[in-house]
């Protein structure tokens, strides 16, 4: 098989352009230009020969309308159809598809709440604390967690006025909130003669602002019937929008190991590198066979899980205020040896461009438990050597010395407190 | 794309190379461009990547000399040589005519004015017609006919009329 890259730019002189069979230019820097510029693509794929589109993980990915538009073009797009991704993509009406195929949800509103006493009277109900949460709103605004009915009533209000006033809608929900959640994913498979399966799950509870920072599989200390039920929701849920293709689907699961359905990734993810780890499957071939129509050829009792796999992700950032550090990379050097995979597109004298994400590189360890592979992150995050941009790597090290992650029982509450 | 000469010294852009070299210095920056009359100096720390196979990984001393291996700051002069390129705005099939059968938009040395048409950049089946953006005289056609082009690929070189 061959490969084209389709790039911007500011890309071109990126490792990636280098190591593609051929590369064509789409656009200006902006993304809006380039990677999200659907005539562009579609006519470089024409002009390139190009029998399919891999969306990669950040853009179009999760676009239903691109992947339409793939299909129209008698082009095939390396994911799942644009049905599923419609589907999925729409938070209210993922929610629903989870409830009818049994997958349990927050508790929370169904529609916007009329009233402050509907308000007060559905947090009863569903217990407290809950959050009260704008329609349509993002970045914690339109947003208050309330611990007890008193002051409830006044909560609601506030939270009305703020949405308001913030993003011109007023409509409210309400949720239960989880206070001490985990966020553990499960990853799926299928093809397109029906078979799917499950690649277990990942715990991605260390975050920043809703960005995932470390994930490992397998997620510590669930108790079994929590994973097997997690497993099996997850299928559920892929199985409700004939899923195929490699998808991930999002769950909090709380103290006492209850989950939740937050939401689906219809898209391969930065992560994937830790299931490959502990399962020996490459998730990007699987994803290439699936698309060319070819069967999975395996079944759930095959697929095997051995090790326990952690990645870390370094990004172009100050380890303190996590301002974003752009900039010609000086001095790179990747860690090594045994069970130590790096993926990443640092080159020495390569500059870090101020236009895109700021992930640089992925390091994945695999040990024979959580505890060899532990160590192995430190070693390997101790050797690595990025100069000329900050890292986010000095943050990384205190997350892997912390007692509650140490202690595999790291949840959203700890990140809070670690970024503060 | 401009043509590129190395600076000479005792030229007057000896003292501006001097005078951004130092600001380089000064705030730490990669590189650094002026524009003086008709003359355009930048100049950029060394740090290209190589061209061929990945760098190998530097040995793994390297790190504690770090501070003292920036490397020496390259100068590139630019002085516009008159010429102006006329680059393909999108990713297509570059056409130099409205069809097989119609003449040329342009030939070689032709004069064309601002905003005419000089080519046809075919793009998801719709014709975009791309138009010189100075008055002057058509020096080099850099693409061929029907050949694809991406974007930022100069296709004409055009010396602009005084």
């Amino acid at each position: 098989m061959r490969t084209v890259i389709a790039h911007s730019k500011v890309d071109t002189h990126s490792l990636a352009v280098r190591l593609a069979d051929e590369s064509i230019c789409i656009g200006p820097d902006e993304a809006r230009g380039s990677y999200l510029n659907i005539p562009a693509i579609i006519s470089a794929a024409s002009l390139t020969d190009s029998e399919a589109i891999h969306p990669g993980y950040g853009f179009l990915s999760e676009n239903a309308a691109f992947a339409e538009v793939v299909r129209a073009c008698s082009l095939t797009f390396i994911g799942p159809s644009p049905e599923a991704i419609r589907l999925m993509g729409d938070k209210a009406q993922a929610r629903q598809i989870a409830k009818q195929a049994g997958v349990p949800v927050v508790p929370g509103s169904e529609e916007p709440l009329k009233d402050a006493e509907e308000a007060v009277a559905l947090a009863e109900s569903i217990g407290f604390p809950v959050i009260f949460k704008a329609a349509a709103g993002g970045g914690g605004r339109g947003m208050r967690i309330v611990r007890q009915r008193a002051g409830a009533a006044e909560a609601f209000a506030a939270c009305q006025t703020e949405a308001g006033a913030a993003f011109g809608s007023s409509e409210i929900y309400c949720e239960k909130f989880i206070e001490r959640s985990r966020h553990v994913e499960v990853q799926v498979l299928g093809d397109k003669h029906g078979m799917r399966l499950h690649l277990g799950e990942r715990d991605c509870s260390v975050q920043r602002r809703h960005q995932k920072l470390i994930e490992e599989s397998p997620a510590p200390s669930l108790p079994a019937e929590t994973r097997t039920g997690l497993h099996r929701a997850g299928l559920a849920a892929a199985a409700a929008v004939n899923y195929t293709s490699a998808g991930t689907i999002e769950f909090l699961v709380d103290d006492d190991g209850s989950f939740y359905f937050i939401e689906m990734n219809t898209r391969i993810q930065v992560e994937h590198p830790v299931t490959e780890m502990i399962t020996g499957l490459d998730l990007i071939k699987e994803q290439l066979r699936i698309a060319a129509g070819e069967r999975l050829g395996y079944r759930q009792e095959d697929v095997r899980f051995e090790g326990h796999a952690i990645e870390c992700r370094i990004n172009a950032e100050d380890p303190v205020t996590f301002a974003p550090s752009a900039g010609r990379v000086t001095n790179w050097l990747p860690p090594g040896g045994r069970e130590v995979r790096v993926d990443s597109h640092l080159m020495a004298g390569y500059a870090v461009p101020p236009t895109y994400d700021s992930l640089i590189a992925k390091v994945i360890v695999r040990g024979a438990n959580r505890d060899e592979a532990l160590a192995r992150m430190r070693r390997a995050l101790g050797e690595t050597v990025v100069e000329g941009v900050k890292t986010t790597i000095p943050f990384l090290q205190r997350v892997l010395a912390h007692p509650a992650f140490v202690g595999g029982r790291f949840t959203s509450a700890d990140s809070a407190d670690l970024v503060k | 794309m401009a043509m590129r000469r190395r600076a000479r010294p005792g030229t007057d852009a000896a003292s501006l190379v001097r005078q951004l070299g130092e600001l380089l210095d000064e705030f730490r920056l990669t590189e650094a461009e002026v524009t003086v009359k008709d003359m355009r100096v930048r100049v950029q720390r060394a740090a290209p990547p190589v061209l061929g196979v990945p760098a190998p990984p530097a040995p793994a001393t390297a790190p504690a000399a770090a501070g003292g291996v920036v490397p020496d700051p390259v100068v590139i002069v630019e002085r516009p040589s008159n010429m102006v390129t006329v680059e393909a705005p999108m990713v297509g099939t570059f056409y130099r005519a409205s069809s097989p059968t119609a003449d040329p938009y342009v030939q070689e040395n032709d004069v064309v004015k601002e905003g005419q048409i000089v080519c046809i950049i075919e793009a998801m089946k719709l014709m975009n017609e791309i138009e010189a953006k100075v008055a002057g005289r058509v020096v080099k056609i850099l693409v061929e006919n029907a050949q694809a082009v991406e974007y930022g690929q100069p296709l004409f070189l055009i010396e602009p009329s005084r």
